[in-house]
């Protein structure tokens, strides 16, 4: 379900906490309809900045996400299916 | 008769938008369900200022009009006139989270293009303020085209004016929505973001309480260790706290049922009242405080958004059991009540996913056991102090708990390996911010929970009891013969016992088990009203119920009881839930066998383990 590779990014579940970046693809291809409705309501979106805030306790699994003012948690295999470019500290 | 002007309440999931309904309508609401779906309908009555009455009614949180869960299509076909049984709504009230515009104005603008007459209620301003964000209404009001309300629903600020802007509102007159032009999401979602951008007066970057809070409740360690201690002070208040009430209620019942007693003749009729009614309901309601506790905790929890935390601390170790975290809130309300718990899941969008969950429900010690429990627990478990402020009753109870949790992961497991195999759906959830909740809407909720169940103390549990109290006292004894015995109830009882003895339960477990039935607590009843029937002579409620079990159970048979009770087949409202929801009779026989079958062979084991163990 990842998104197509593309140099300089990297998947969301990928990204350390506390670290900003900018979403640059999704596969939507690879989610279910939805999933990928749900996503897109959270606001998940290309070019916009996105931010892990916290993991889960077991596994690291699921992900808590700042998506523009909200915090959202997704299980990291969806996290996968997001291409981000970080945006440093 | 014309039907009253319908005002329809939405926004999306978090923008506080209950509560808002709760501020416009006050504490009487109706909640019922639409037809043909299972999803609940709110309503309630709000009086414009010329006197006419008008109807509000809350819609399911959502996020757009295309819907991912039949709760959002309820929304949907709601707004746009289609649902069966809904009029079209003569208005509409937009909740929005002030602090969180670029994500709300995207389904609010999508309701805009409806053409309905429209209010925004710009809701939770003061948890913006806090964060720093300060806004800008008329400007807001002048992009989205329609009135804009200040409001903070969870103290009542700003309804007065949104009261005075329906008024405004319905005195116009209105022909009919738009078509529904289905706009493209993404489009809409960056005219909202610009419209944010633009409402925005200043902006002070803080450190957001929500989020120091989470880097503590959700930390890797001490979130799992937090949410541990919230649940076992959470058991040990349901005990600790009602000590002192449940004594009242247990004095009150026992002079009631001295001072009413002599003003009847001796004979069946007096026995009726008190062995049959007083006993029998007397033992239920003395656990209303219980109950309360309960209730008290998990609207608290709710109320204050740390529920979704857990379930986001759960969620791994739910989606090992081929569950998601979102089950775990229907999983926890059914530890007050499996009927509510089984109706929350509709929440979760996979069908797999919900109806596991609706198959391991019950397996949650519901507070209709609690009773049950607590008997057992205080006849036969020692009142000893193991460290300062953990005594071992409390300890034993919340092993009790823990078996039924440990129990329900189990039967997913399983099921999901066998009948209900198949992928497990995802885990997405928004993290609201933390707030303290309107102790009013925690009162209303918990008057709600008293109401229910006195009204199932005073019908099925007062019906059941008398039933039960005829069945064991007809026929008559005779000298030498034991009461519970010669009756009817006895006979049956014996046939059941044929089954049970293996088990180590008696002849009064097997008179208790078919009433239990109809409600569990009513098991407790049944052996308070078999008791007091055998043993005439003794003065009511001077011998507790507790010393009576503890002459004639054996400790083997006290604890296998209570395993029994930890997987016992569910009571009827449960079954009768579980067919509504799943569509027909299948699951909730299925339901029923193999909860029988877990509950025979955890009490058999426990059972043989203690005899073998000399207990």
């Amino acid at each position: 379900m990842n998104a197509p590779f593309q140099p300089d990014t990297i998947s969301l579940d990928q990204l350390k906490v506390g670290t900003k970046a900018r979403v640059s693809s999704i596969g939507w291809h690879g989610l279910e309809e939805s999933e990928a409705c749900r996503l897109r309501h959270f606001g998940f979106d290309e070019g916009v900045t996105v931010e892990p805030l916290h993991l889960g306790p077991f596994g690291r699994d699921p992900i808590a996400i700042r998506v523009g003012r909200m915090t959202v948690a997704i299980r990291r295999k969806h996290a996968g299916a997001i291409r981000v470019v970080p945006l440093g500290q | 008769m014309n039907p009253l002007p319908l005002v329809a309440v939405a926004g999306n999931p978090n923008a506080g938008k209950s509560a808002l309904f709760n501020a416009l309508t006050g504490a009487r609401q109706k909640v019922g369900n639409y037809p043909g779906v299972t999803v609940e309908r709110k309503s309630g009555r709000l009086m414009l200022a010329d006197g006419r009455p008008v109807e509000i009614v809350d819609l399911p949180g959502s996020y757009s009009l295309d819907p991912a869960s039949p709760d959002e299509a309820v929304t949907r076909d709601v707004l746009l006139g289609r649902q069966k049984g809904e009029r079209q709504p003569d208005a509409l009230v937009i909740v929005l989270d002030a602090s969180n515009l670029d994500n709300h104005l995207r389904f609010a603008l999508q309701l805009i293009e409806l053409g309905v007459p429209t209010i925004a209620a710009l809701n939770m301003v003061d948890l913006a303020k806090r964060d720093g964000l300060e806004l800008d209404s008329q400007r807001l009001s002048q992009e989205l085209g329609v009135p804009v309300v200040e409001t903070v629903a969870v103290r009542r600020k700003g309804i007065q004016e949104l009261h005075t802007a329906l008024d405004d509102m319905l005195s116009a007159p209105f022909c009919g929505v738009h078509e529904h032009v289905k706009s493209d999401l993404i489009h809409l979602q960056r005219r909202a973001r610009e419209i944010a951008t633009a409402a925005v007066v200043s902006e002070t970057p803080v450190r957001r309480w929500t989020h120091r809070l989470d880097s503590v409740l959700l930390h890797p360690v001490f979130g799992p260790l937090i949410l541990a201690a919230i649940m076992f002070v959470m058991f040990q208040a349901v005990f600790a706290w009602s000590e002192a009430p449940k004594s009242w209620i247990e004095d009150g019942v026992a002079s009631f049922s001295n001072a009413v007693g002599p003003m009847l003749p001796a004979g069946l009729l007096r026995s009726l009242v008190v062995d049959g009614a007083i006993a029998g309901v007397g033992a239920v309601i003395t656990f209303l405080p219980q109950i309360l506790i309960l209730f008290f905790f998990i609207l608290l929890l709710e109320g204050t958004g740390y529920m979704v935390r857990a379930a986001f601390l759960m969620d791994r170790l739910m989606h090992g059991v081929g569950l998601s975290g979102r089950a775990f809130i229907p999983l926890l309300s059914s530890f007050a009540c499996a009927v509510p718990g089984i109706m929350a899941t509709r929440t979760i969008d996979d069908p797999k996913d919900r109806l596991t969950t609706i198959l391991v429900a019950p397996l949650m010690t519901c507070s209709a056991r609690l009773p049950v429990y607590t008997l057992i627990i205080a006849a036969f478990i020692p009142n000893t102090r193991l460290v300062w402020g953990v005594g071992l009753q409390g300890v034993v109870m919340f092993g009790l708990y823990v078996s039924g949790v440990a129990g329900a992961l189990l039967a997913a497991l399983v099921l999901r390996r066998g009948v209900l195999k198949g992928s497990s759906g995802g885990f997405m959830m928004e993290l609201p911010k933390y707030q303290w909740p309107p102790i009013k809407d925690v009162a209303i909720g918990i008057l709600t929970r008293a109401e229910i169940f006195l009204k199932r103390a005073g019908t099925i549990i007062l019906g059941t009891t008398v039933v039960l109290w005829a069945l064991a006292s007809i026929p008559q004894a005779g000298p030498g013969q034991k009461q519970s015995e010669v009756s009817i109830a006895g006979h049956i009882a014996t046939g059941i016992e044929k089954v049970v003895r293996p088990i180590g339960f008696n002849h009064d477990i097997s008179l208790a088990l078919l009433p239990a039935m109809a409600a569990r607590e009513v098991s407790v009843a049944a052996i308070a009203t078999v008791y007091s029937i055998d043993s005439p002579d003794e003065k009511a409620g001077a011998n507790k119920l507790e010393d009576k079990l503890q002459h004639r159970w054996s400790l083997a048979t006290a604890l296998a009881f209570l395993a029994w009770f930890v997987f016992a087949p569910q009571c009827i409202s449960t079954i009768a839930v579980t067919r509504r929801e799943t569509n027909g009779w299948k699951w909730p026989l299925f339901m029923v066998s193999y909860l029988f079958v877990l509950a025979y062979a955890f009490a058999g084991l426990t059972y043989w383990t203690a005899v073998a163990l000399g207990l």
